[in-house]
């Protein structure tokens, strides 16, 4: 089925989220739409899956106009849609998830599992899927998970998918697969978009490429060209991808992690027996499948967890069993992976959140009363050095945008006497522009001679930042290799396997 | 669709702003941070989110709601209205007749009164107003406080009862010099309303049990412990009594009334029974200004009250500040328990002495927003309602039930942001300027 967007525009107010996009995808075709977040991809998306109505332009499907006012219309016309977030009911079979919405019945409304069991099976076996209909959803890896919903828009006779963000959750490994099962796809003569801001997927699976910034199509590419001319076209700018980065200049081991253990609320060992040290002036990357420790990890360091076992020193100074409060007075700064949830308080102001972790004492402090004339300077400042892009300080923090948030983090982070610094998905969600920021604030703050520890899902992160790479698997590190180590490896590593292994 | 879509298009507009593109981070906020927030926090944020205009016109239609009530109820527009058809004029007339009748006595009872003699006559209803808000007013604060740093403080009622067991007790026991003798008594209310919503933020932060249940259950304990205390000789009953009710308080630490005062600077004598308490409010609400705009106690409340989570890992002691938070509560609202035995009732108190006090003074504190001059002027409202409501029961033999109404419907609407909207075709506050949204919202919520 061909797909064809002539003209969509879609606005807000003020701002045009999509203006005049015009997108052809062949059947037999994977196409890439690839932009920045905030470019409007997924607002087009939206469009084209009925949950927003364009102002201007319209759907062809086999060159005929499609009206769709809600996502039953775009399915029963056939376009299928795999969601960065599942929409799976977890405590039901995929049997069940798969017929969710359409369910076949038989005589007096009762449900006809069969039907949807043998459904399942039968598209399975077309795609060489490996699902059984009968498993919990909850139980399923995440690889499999996104499995069934391609087999649930499948079973619509989907013959437009549009995958949005789908490697974001999975393991090279997965993302392998998953690009195995979109080329099988494409020969069943289906039509795909696949929405990504990851340069390396693009051109290793698309067939076309379209570039969307600021709402429109700045242009079509072809899948040979180089990552850094398809950044530049995201950006709009020349992009430095791998940002520039001396030897690093090793100063003592300053952070030591040892026999670490943590248990969490269901009794089970989420982080176990980790050990792994961090001198002065390096990164340490810790790399890992989202999910296998690390956020536990990094909670035990801060002193969020509770049930910790080992040790972790700093400068010699035992952090386990100090209050959050201690172990940033000790000198550890954090960012973490989630900001909206951990980092930021949204209804705060932007110097509000600048002081938030020295609500007690100096600069801004004395004697219980805060002191907003040198909070709103140091914020001026801040936002200046960050270059956080606001109306002004007084701007609430949840309206800034990810990029300029994270900015707000760091800058209250980086502006600490730090001994250590620890970053959790430091550029998760953020644009091209702001990953170049952070990775070169990340970077600055390891040459300033404090050990600084990055935990990252995302390898060309990892690779790009990393002096000594750490990769973890359900809960322990398999393996410490240095930053240079290939890809592949890496990627091994991160299902498990040991590095002599993964190497061999 | 279409027709569907612009009945409901001031609903929702709930539409994602376009940073909702980034991936796994604005989309996470919808879909991990609503179902995870417990439904109380939801409601609570939505309420305080809302703006003046909106509480203004949320008393408005409640106004109305309350005229269409009167006029139903009214003899006189019955009767008329069996002759509708024969002459409407009647009905209208008896309709305009009781509306404006009731609220005319509304106001003259509770701000201005033109039928008396005299400026300092003239405006007693005002003081009468006074006198009623006092105690609505510390208890909000002290509701208003608890809900900045997310807690649903339900447990004014029990605070007020030990607050006033403590401070009466302290008041016929004692004899001490003037002044002091109130300012002990007012310490004990503080100390022993801080005592009972402390236990609240100590099990809360030890447990992790929810406070509502708590509070709830802990004003069962304080209604039971002091009903005890009040029957039995050696406790808090009178001596030689057998009802259930403690001794007078002694002179000197019974609140002063404002007619001393006017009288003091050389004004003409006056009844006026507004007190010392009434100072005393001013000055807390003032206290929980500064507490909230300038110090850095304030500041870590709001943190938590606003992402606990965020807090914690910035390094706030979170479960500290339940504890401290419920603490001042506690004490907050003590002070209307003091309002309630110093100034009001001084002869002995009863069980009863809360007076719906406790449960008033959340819809005190929602109404003002949890702003402390928020809470102050909402305090004043419901003053005046209470105040006029008697008023417009002996005047115009309006049920004094119909004012409650008007409080109820008042705080239903304020409840309800988004019915108010609809009804004045307001645009959701907040939204970035956006034209008509259209997009179906329950589909979208479903989707992302």
């Amino acid at each position: 089925m061909k797909l064809q967007l002539r003209g969509i525009t879609k606005r807000f107010g003020a701002l045009t989220a999509n203006d005049h996009i015009d997108l052809i995808v062949e059947s037999g075709e994977i196409h890439a739409l690839l932009g920045e977040n905030g470019a409007g991809k997924s607002t087009l998306m939206n469009v084209l899956y009925g949950l927003y109505q364009a102002d201007e332009g319209e759907i062809l499907l086999d060159d005929v106009v499609q009206h769709f006012s809600g996502p039953g219309d775009a399915m029963g016309a056939g376009i299928g849609m795999v969601h960065q977030h599942f929409m799976l009911v977890p405590v039901f079979t995929v049997a069940e998830n798969v017929m969710l919405g359409h369910e076949p019945t038989k005589f007096g409304g009762r449900l006809d599992l069969a039907a949807a069991r043998a459904q399942v099976r039968e598209i399975s076996s077309r795609f060489g899927f490996d699902v059984d209909p009968d498993a919990l959803v909850e139980d399923l890896p995440v690889g499999v998970q996104q499995r069934v919903e391609i087999i649930k828009a499948l079973s619509r006779d989907a013959r437009v998918l549009v995958f949005d963000e789908p490697t974001a959750v999975l393991t090279p490994q997965e993302t392998d697969e998953l690009m195995a099962i979109m080329r099988q796809l494409k020969e069943a003569g289906t039509a795909i978009v696949f929405i990504t801001h990851k340069l390396r997927e693009v051109r290793e699976v698309a067939d076309r490429i379209t570039v969307i910034r600021l709402g429109k199509v700045v242009g079509e590419a072809k899948p040979t060209a180089s990552n850094t001319e398809l950044a530049s076209m995201m950006v709009g700018r020349s992009v430095d991808l791998a940002i520039s980065k001396n030897p690093p200049k090793l100063g003592a081991e300053a952070f030591v992690v040892k026999d670490l253990s943590v248990v969490d609320a269901a009794d089970q060992y989420v982080v176990s027996n980790v050990s792994f040290d961090v001198r002065a002036g390096e990164v340490l990357a810790i790399a890992g499948v989202q999910g296998n420790g690390q956020t536990e990890l990094v909670e035990a360091i801060l002193g969020l967890q509770s049930r910790v076992t080992g040790s972790i020193t700093l400068d010699g100074v035992e952090l386990v069993g100090k209050s959050v409060g201690g172990v940033l007075d000790a000198g550890v700064g954090f960012v973490p992976e989630d900001r909206t949830e951990d980092g930021l308080v949204a209804e705060f102001t932007i110097a509000e959140n600048l002081m938030l972790d020295r609500s007690a004492g100096a600069p801004f402090v004395r004697r219980g009363a805060l002191q907003l004339a040198a909070l709103e300077s140091f914020a001026e400042e801040k936002v200046r050095e960050f270059d956080i892009r606001a109306q002004g300080v007084t701007t609430h923090v949840g309206r800034l945008s990810g990029g300029n948030q994270q900015k707000v983090v760091l800058a209250r982070e980086l502006s600490r006497e730090l001994r250590l610094l620890v970053a959790s998905q430091p550029t998760r969600g953020l644009d091209v522009g702001s990953i170049e920021f952070v990775h070169t604030r990340i970077v600055a703050a390891r040459d300033s001679g404090i050990p600084v520890v990055v935990v990252s899902t995302e390898l060309d992160e990892v690779v790009t930042l990393a002096d000594r790479i750490a990769v973890m698997y359900r809960g322990s590190i398999v393996g410490i290799v240095p930053g240079d180590t290939s890809r592949d490896v890496l990627g091994l590593m991160m299902a498990g396997e040991k590095p002599e292994e993964a190497a061999a | 669709m279409s027709d569907k879509e612009t009945g409901a298009a001031p609903l929702h507009s709930e539409t994602p702003d376009l940073e909702t593109e980034e991936p796994g981070q604005a989309p996470n906020v919808v879909a991990s941070r609503e179902p995870d927030e417990p439904v109380f926090t939801r409601v609570l944020r939505e309420i305080m989110s809302g703006s003046a205009l909106l509480t203004v016109l949320a008393i408005v239609l409640a106004l109305v709601v309350a005229a269409v009530l009167i006029a139903a109820t009214d003899s006189g527009v019955q009767a008329a209205a069996g002759y509708f058809f024969a002459r409407p004029g009647d009905t209208f007339q008896a309709i305009w007749d009781s509306v404006s009748g009731a609220y005319v006595s509304l106001f003259q009872g509770s701000i201005w009164n033109f039928a008396r003699p005299g400026f300092a006559n003239q405006i007693k209803p005002l003081t009468e107003t006074l006198t009623f808000a006092t105690p609505l007013i510390v208890a909000g604060l002290g509701v208003a406080l608890a809900f900045r740093v997310g807690l649903f403080n339900i447990g004014g009622r029990g605070q007020i009862i030990i607050a006033a067991a403590v401070s009466a007790w302290i008041a016929w026991s004692f004899p001490m010099p003037p002044v002091i003798a109130f300012l002990v008594a007012t310490l004990g209310a503080i100390v022993g309303g801080a005592l009972w919503g402390g236990i609240v933020g100590l099990l809360k932060a030890r447990t992790g049990a929810h406070e509502v249940i708590i509070t709830i259950m802990l004003n069962f304990v304080a209604l039971q412990l002091v009903s005890y205390g009040l029957r039995t000789q050696g406790l808090l009953q009178a001596q030689g009594s057998n009802n259930p009710r403690s001794p007078a308080d002694l002179p000197n630490a019974v609140y002063p009334d404002l007619s001393q005062l006017v009288t003091a600077l050389g004004g003409p004598p006056t009844s006026y029974r507004v007190h010392v308490g009434f100072i005393i409010a001013i000055l807390a609400t003032l206290a929980v200004w500064y507490l909230f705009a300038r110090s850095s106690t304030g500041f870590r409340f709001k943190a938590v009250g606003e992402n606990p989570r965020a807090a914690r890992t910035a390094g706030i002691n979170v479960n500290a500040v339940y504890i401290l938070a419920m603490l001042m509560a506690g004490g907050l609202v003590g002070l209307a328990g003091a309002d309630q035995v110093l100034g009001n009732t001084t002869t002995g108190f009863s069980a009863g002495v809360d007076a719906g006090i406790g449960f008033d003074a959340i819809t005190v504190a929602l109404l003002g927003r949890s702003r402390p001059w928020g809470v102050f002027f909402s305090g004043l409202l419901f003053g005046a309602l209470q105040a006029g409501g008697y008023t417009m029961q002996a005047a115009q033999q309006i049920p004094i039930d119909i004012v409650l109404v008007i409080q109820s419907v008042i705080v239903l609407f304020i409840a309800a942001p988004p019915l108010v909207r609809t009804v004045f075709r307001l645009p959701k506050p907040g939204s970035v300027p956006k034209g008509r949204r259209r997009p179906g919202r329950a589909i979208e919520g479903a989707a992302k």
